[in-house]
């Protein structure tokens, strides 16, 4: 099998410049371990759905298959998602990485794997701000907004409801200190009042100190800019608790059934945002994951892995090659307008257009549209806490 | 009104939460001054201990819960307890029968117990997560509260209200009982007699017919009974992970050194001491002063003198204060 795949590949190689059929390795990288386990598994089969799609309508580099590599990026460890990631290419041999998903071991990967090695990363949830000015040789791309954006989007949200004066606690990392600065500055902006901001440790049995400071700042709301499965739940409980709020703002990192199964009706009236459009394509996605029977599908980040991983394989196609340095350049051009709309389910019909030297633009679940330096503009859904479920408000 | 706001306040986030606190710091404290006092030796698998005996107590509970055993408005843990107490103290028996005897009989110096005792440590940790896995759990039922914020505000009509959770109840109250029978144990019956004989003077005690391993059997009972109920406590009221039980052996170890090792009402007080001082330097006061202040003089800034980041770095200090200007602790221990 492996001569054969060598005699293949040795094929593609002879028969210089022309699309080939080509078996295709793309890693995933998310973290199946740690603070966001329970979103990634829906993830990592959003983008697997896409891959599947592709190899199923048999046009991708003329017939060739893409197989998908999962590895864990445990979101937190630095270390162990660039260890990770370094197999990936290395014992692997992916072409290409859907991947990371949190934003201090996305830098982490993208500054000591993906740029060495000269492998496109496309990310379906980092959102630091920070990430927008990282040194990526042209190899990074995200189909999430920078969080710069979701400050702004959630600033407007509390304008308004008319919460004019809110505390701040965010998760003690990268994500959470970019997302709380951009929170701060935007609401500053819209004359709100941040009246003050204290960082939480992640994994402590116990917030009430940090509840107890935030609860002599005052305020009418908490913005929690944490992990659902991690400190964030703990914070609200020990809120809820002492009677310090009742309240609360959520961006992305903390919505989630984890939410409701937890406090329920508890925290009715609480607001939330998560990247999200209203698109053709968002509708289109449902019905794609319902078919796929993948659990949770509904969660934050399916349909930007799928888009990330659709992305990838496009751009592929667009330039003829596997090779990085090749299509890295044809990504923004599937991405955006001009040509052909594309929406989820429709990859084959992209692969097609594309062999044939036409132009596509990729909408997909997420109206994807790559702006600045290859990142999502970002369209944003706004939930509210209606009767102890995540409710869809409208989207902004 | 206002002066009440303010007491209300101080009381909901400084004395509830730290009176809690300070009563599970305090019985793990006393496990570990009882074992420095009648064993000599600093016990560092005490966090594990407690993690163990909080791990039996929860698997009872969940198969309490499954067969529809509660304890009404009373968490069923409670009633797991005994369970727990007794499978922990089989496991501190067999390990003293394993490990720690072997060391007793050579006469080891206490610096080689303290690392044997850290090799314990490790091998209970990985015990513990090995069973029930590294993550949280949630054993907690009952009712939640005791007095919740809202029924506070609507029965007083104040601004502020106070919570008291029903596990912050249970843990004073426990902890209450539990002291007032240690002491009773120490100073009323034979056995607590000749254990205090046994701390005091070793050799005297054997010549005078005591026998050592029962006393050492008896301690380590005991021990296993103050460090589940302990972990019992805490996982109530806060929650249960293997790894922030092995974070809680410093401000344990703070509490027992600073009330004076080997010292029972040191490790009480101490736990208190340090409980109190993290709650209260980590705390922002501004609220409280907004209350008792004139407007002119309220306060911009949140008033906090340390950030809630450096809780722990709170008992290392009270602990290094103590040691240079009292090393044998508060109350009159032995010197480390």
């Amino acid at each position: 099998m492996k001569k054969l795949l060598l005699a293949t590949t040795a094929a593609g190689l002879v028969a210089a410049g022309a699309a080939s059929a080509e078996d295709v390795k793309l890693g995933i990288i998310l973290g199946f371990t740690g603070p966001i386990e329970s979103l990634t598994p829906a993830m990592a089969a959003g983008a697997e759905l896409a891959m599947v799609e592709v190899t199923e309508s048999g046009k991708f580099m003329d017939g060739g298959k893409v197989e998908p590599v999962r590895a864990d990026s445990t979101c937190v460890d630095a270390g162990a998602a660039t260890a990770a990631a370094e197999r990936l290419i290395t014992s692997d041999g992916v072409k290409g990485i859907m991947g990371a998903d949190c934003s201090g071991v996305t830098g982490a990967v993208l500054a000591n794997v993906a740029v060495p090695n000269g492998i496109v990363m496309i990310s379906p949830s980092a959102t630091s701000p920070a990430l927008s000015d990282a040194e990526d040789n042209g190899l990074f791309f995200r189909t999430a907004p920078s969080d710069a954006r979701q400050g702004q989007v959630l600033a407007e949200v509390l304008k308004e409801k008319g919460i004019m004066s809110v505390a701040v606690t965010y998760t003690n990392n990268d994500y959470g200190k970019g997302l709380a600065d951009s929170f701060t500055a935007a609401f500053e902006a819209v004359g709100g009042t941040v009246t003050g901001t204290t960082a939480h440790e992640d994994g402590k049995a116990d917030y009430s100190a940090e509840v107890g400071a935030l609860a002599s700042a005052g305020g009418d709301a908490l913005v929690v800019a944490g992990y659902v499965d991690q400190g964030g739940p703990g914070v609200i409980r020990a809120a809820l608790d002492s009677g310090a709020f009742d309240t609360f703002v959520l961006p992305d990192g903390m919505i989630g059934s984890a939410l409701e199964e937890t406090f329920g009706d508890e925290i009715d009236g609480s607001i939330g945002t998560v990247p999200g459009t209203e698109s053709e394509g968002a509708g289109i996605m449902m019905k794609l994951i319902e078919e796929a029977g993948i659990e949770n599908g509904d969660g934050p980040y399916v349909g930007e892995s799928y888009d990330a991983a659709a992305l990838i394989m496009l751009a592929m196609q667009a330039a003829g090659s596997t090779d990085a340095s090749a299509y890295k350049e044809k990504i923004m051009e599937v991405a955006n307008a001009p040509g052909e709309q594309i929406f989820p389910g429709e990859l084959g019909k992209a692969l097609e257009i594309l062999a044939g030297g036409g132009d596509i633009d990729y909408v997909g679940a997420t109206a994807v549209e790559l702006i600045g330096s290859g990142e999502a503009a970002g369209g944003y859904r706004e939930l509210e806490v209606k009767g102890g479920e995540l409710t869809t408000v409208k989207y902004r | 009104m206002d002066f009440l706001n303010a007491i209300v306040a101080l009381a909901n986030f400084v004395i509830v939460p730290a009176v809690a606190y300070g009563s599970q710091l305090a019985l793990g404290a006393l496990g570990v001054t009882l074992i420095y006092g009648i064993l000599r030796f600093s016990n560092f698998a005490h966090g594990d201990t407690m993690a163990f005996g909080t791990m039996v107590t929860i698997l009872v509970t969940w198969w309490m819960q499954s067969v529809g055993i509660g304890f009404g408005v009373l968490p069923t843990a409670l009633l797991a307890l005994p369970f727990g107490i007794a499978v922990t103290a089989l496991l501190l028996l067999g390990t003293d029968r394993v490990v720690y005897r072997f060391y007793r009989r050579q006469k080891a110096a206490p610096v080689i117990l303290v690392i044997v005792s850290m090799g314990v440590m490790f091998i209970m940790n990985g015990l513990v997560r090995f069973i029930i896995g590294p993550n949280d759990q949630r054993f907690a039922d009952g009712a939640r509260f005791i007095i919740s914020a809202r029924d506070f505000k609507e029965m007083t009509g104040l601004q502020e209200g106070l919570a008291i959770r029903t596990s912050q109840g249970i843990t004073v109250v426990t902890a209450v009982v539990v002291v007032a029978l240690l002491f009773w144990f120490l100073n009323h019956t034979r056995t607590g007699k000749s254990m205090r004989a046994f701390s005091d003077n070793e050799d005297l005690a054997l010549l005078s017919g005591i026998n050592p391993e029962r006393v050492v059997a008896v301690t380590w009972i005991i021990v296993a009974a103050l460090a589940t109920i302990a972990g019992v406590l805490y996982g109530l009221d806060k929650s249960f992970k293997p790894f922030t039980y092995f974070q809680l052996l410093l401000p344990i170890f703070a509490s027992a050194i600073v009330g004076g090792l080997g010292n029972p009402l040191g490790a009480i007080a101490g736990g208190f001491v340090i409980a109190f001082s993290e709650v209260t330097v980590t705390y922002a006061f501004k609220k409280v002063l907004v209350y008792l202040l004139p407007e002119s003089l309220e306060p911009e800034g949140l008033v906090q003198l340390m950030s809630t980041d450096y809780k722990f770095a709170v008992s290392f200090a009270i602990l290094i204060i103590v040691l240079l200007f009292k090393p044998t602790g508060l109350f009159k221990g032995k010197s480390v």
